[in-house]
């Protein structure tokens, strides 16, 4: 239960020098696997390079001649612009939202003694038990009579109420692992407890802080049933509903539907790929713990 | 005493890559010259303390009490009135909504099928995912590739997973036309629609989406699997196969249940890929419904605020009761050390 726990699985490297190629076979082994995984990735984006008369011919082909006007098409359209700012806000704002309010939380929960504190954790840690299909149909009630419907806030709060318990979970352990002796010293240099958490806990729970973080805003990025009931009206999708109202809107044209699918997730690939360390080593961490 | 401490706290906040080195050991170190002086201790601890702790978990908790807890005890309530949703419910029926549920086909087809979708998950996803993760720990180059490339169909959101599926599988669409190709056209079958195909789609889109969160999970319990024991193993006589078998499997094991209580889970709450996939109403006759799309095809989607809560608690329950036996008979032995290391603190 320490920070070691969030250690990224690594390959032990023989001391010096690089690792060994392995047999060809292993290598065959995974490239069949790898191969599986990418495919149909692979097939959303490349299709969106193709002409529906093409995919007609000949569904599982390659693009001949490769066309843009379906990416270009999609680029060009205030739609598809307008759904990714909604995404965009609702993930950051409920990035920043979860970090700070578990940040906090877990700060009390960690470092404070008192008599509740066996309980509040065992409240947050009881969040896990409700996921957010189980409560999708009376939290939709809530927002509605808060007034919050077609609107981000109505999604962005339940969200940060439904990523605090990992988040905390995730970040206990972590500012536990902070020595006491170093809170003694700020103690002594003149720093109260609150000048303590932002001058000392901040900085030394970045890993984890990056961790869940980022575990939020994908969760934002992809989520699906709580805009599904908040967001009814068009102007207020984000690109998960974009996606499916356009994939119903354009039935016929499959062209246009993957490349606008492919444009979607390009957001949510780069962040995993400038993360992919954190984000793995991440959840390692989270289920450990 | 502040030298001594103070002194490695910067030196660990810098080995941490940290700007926090500059900020606290400089100060720091120069008052340390200086007589300690006494902190301003707290006149009134408790009290002060209090209200910190308000001021710190406050925010959070009201926003978890009202988003999270809240409405679950609300879908209690709600469950015992039929309802439309407009007005505060005053139809007040008892338990009729639950006896509908119980006695409905559908919902009975729908439990059936999150049944044979735990199952069958934890059997298929199980061991693939350790052969891949035993295959994957053997150190060889461009391994660290290998495993984000597989993890990729994780992170993609599960409405693009399932646009792009839906259309590949058609029946005039990417895979048939795959197999006539290679000259397997009589394998060509209607994925999406056949009653008695359906689920198995549905089973291997799952598998396909979420076993790299499996193989991540396995490495890292592989990881923390002593070097020691298996080469002593080897130096016994023991052969690959035999040491994954006795050694590295009991080993694993806490990983395993782990990862099979998170399968478990997820699976009783399946709902986006089949929604999507399926849409609400051809799920039912294509056989791939879920419980929870029962719910929402038949609370929100059909007005019925009160029968649709009266699902909401039954897929909990069914939730709460599968993690708990869970828990008691086969995570016990793992969180008993977890907790207690916990509460220790």
């Amino acid at each position: 239960m320490t920070a070691s726990t969030i250690a990224i699985p690594r390959a032990r490297r023989p001391r010096n020098g690089r690792l060994p190629w392995g047999s060809p076979a292993i290598y065959f082994g995974a490239l069949v696997v790898v191969a599986l995984m990418l495919a149909p990735i692979l097939y959303i984006i490349i299709g969106g390079f193709r002409t529906n008369a093409q995919i007609t011919a000949d569904p599982s082909g390659m693009p001949s001649p490769w066309v843009t006007k379906n990416y270009a098409g999609v680029l060009s359209s205030t739609t598809f612009w307008g759904e990714v700012a909604n995404s965009t806000v609702a993930a950051v704002v409920t990035t920043v939202g979860v970090v700070a309010l578990g940040l906090m939380a877990s700060y009390v929960l960690a470092r404070y003694q008192f008599k509740a504190r066996g309980l509040l954790y065992a409240v947050f840690a009881a969040g896990l038990m409700f996921p957010m299909t189980v409560a999708i149909t009376p939290l939709y009630i809530v927002v509605r009579n808060l007034g919050l419907m077609n609107s981000l806030a109505g999604i962005i709060l339940p969200q940060i109420a439904f990523a605090l318990p990992t988040t905390i979970i995730i970040l206990v352990p972590f500012l536990r692992a902070i020595p006491d002796e170093i809170e003694e010293a700020a103690s002594i240099d003149g720093a109260s407890r609150l000048g303590f958490f932002w001058r000392m806990v901040v900085p030394l729970a970045l890993p984890g802080v990056i961790t869940v973080g980022i575990l939020a805003f994908i969760a934002s990025w992809n989520s699906y049933i709580l805009p599904l009931f908040i967001l009814n009206d068009e102007a207020s999708f984000t690109l998960p509903l974009g996606v499916q109202a356009f994939a119903s809107q354009y039935s016929v044209d499959t062209a246009k539907v993957l490349a606008f699918t492919s444009l979607s997730m390009i957001p949510a690939l780069i962040f995993f790929s400038i993360f992919e360390r954190r984000i793995v080593g991440g959840l390692t961490g989270a289920v450990k713990g | 005493m502040s030298v001594r401490t103070s002194s490695p706290a910067s030196r660990r906040a810098q080995a941490d890559g940290l700007q926090a080195g500059d900020d606290v050991s400089s100060p720091a170190l120069r008052r340390a010259t200086a007589p300690a002086s006494s902190a301003p201790r707290r006149s009134r601890p408790d009290r002060r303390k209090a209200v910190e702790i308000a001021v710190l978990v406050g925010p959070a908790l009201v926003i978890f009490l009202g988003f999270v807890i809240f409405p679950v005890v609300m879908a209690g309530y709600y469950g015992f009135f039929r309802w439309k949703g407009y007005g505060p419910p005053t139809d007040f029926i008892g338990l009729q909504n639950y006896v509908t549920i119980f006695q409905d086909p559908t919902f009975q087809e729908a439990l059936w099928h999150n049944v044979v979708i735990v199952v069958m998950s934890l059997l298929l996803q199980g061991p693939i995912a350790l052969l891949l993760a035993l295959l994957l720990n053997r150190p060889m180059r461009g391994q660290s590739l290998i495993r984000v490339l597989i993890f990729v169909p994780y992170v993609i959101a599960e409405v693009v997973v399932g646009t792009g599926w839906s259309l590949m599988l058609q029946t005039d669409g990417a895979l048939n036309g795959l197999l006539e190709k290679v000259g397997l056209g009589a394998f060509a079958q209607d994925w999406l629609s056949n009653p008695d195909l359906a689920i198995w789609t549905l089973l291997g889109i799952i598998t396909w989406k979420y076993i790299g969160f499996a193989v991540i999970l396995f490495l890292a319990g592989l990881q923390g699997i002593p070097q020691e024991l298996t080469e002593a193993a080897q130096i016994d006589g023991a052969s690959y196969w035999q040491i994954q078998r006795r050694i590295t499997l009991p080993l694993l094991g806490p990983t395993l249940r782990i990862w099979a209580f998170l399968s478990i889970i997820g699976s009783l709450q399946l709902f986006d890929l089949v929604y999507i996939i399926w849409g609400q109403y051809i799920a039912s006759t294509a056989g791939t419904s879920t419980m929870a799309t029962y719910m929402v095809a038949n609370g929100r989607n059909a007005g019925n605020y009160g029968y649709g809560n009266a699902v909401a608690v039954v897929l909990f329950l069914i939730s709460l009761v599968v993690a708990l036996v869970y828990q008691r008979f086969v995570l016990r032995r793992d969180t008993a050390g977890a907790l207690t290391e916990r509460s220790e603190g």
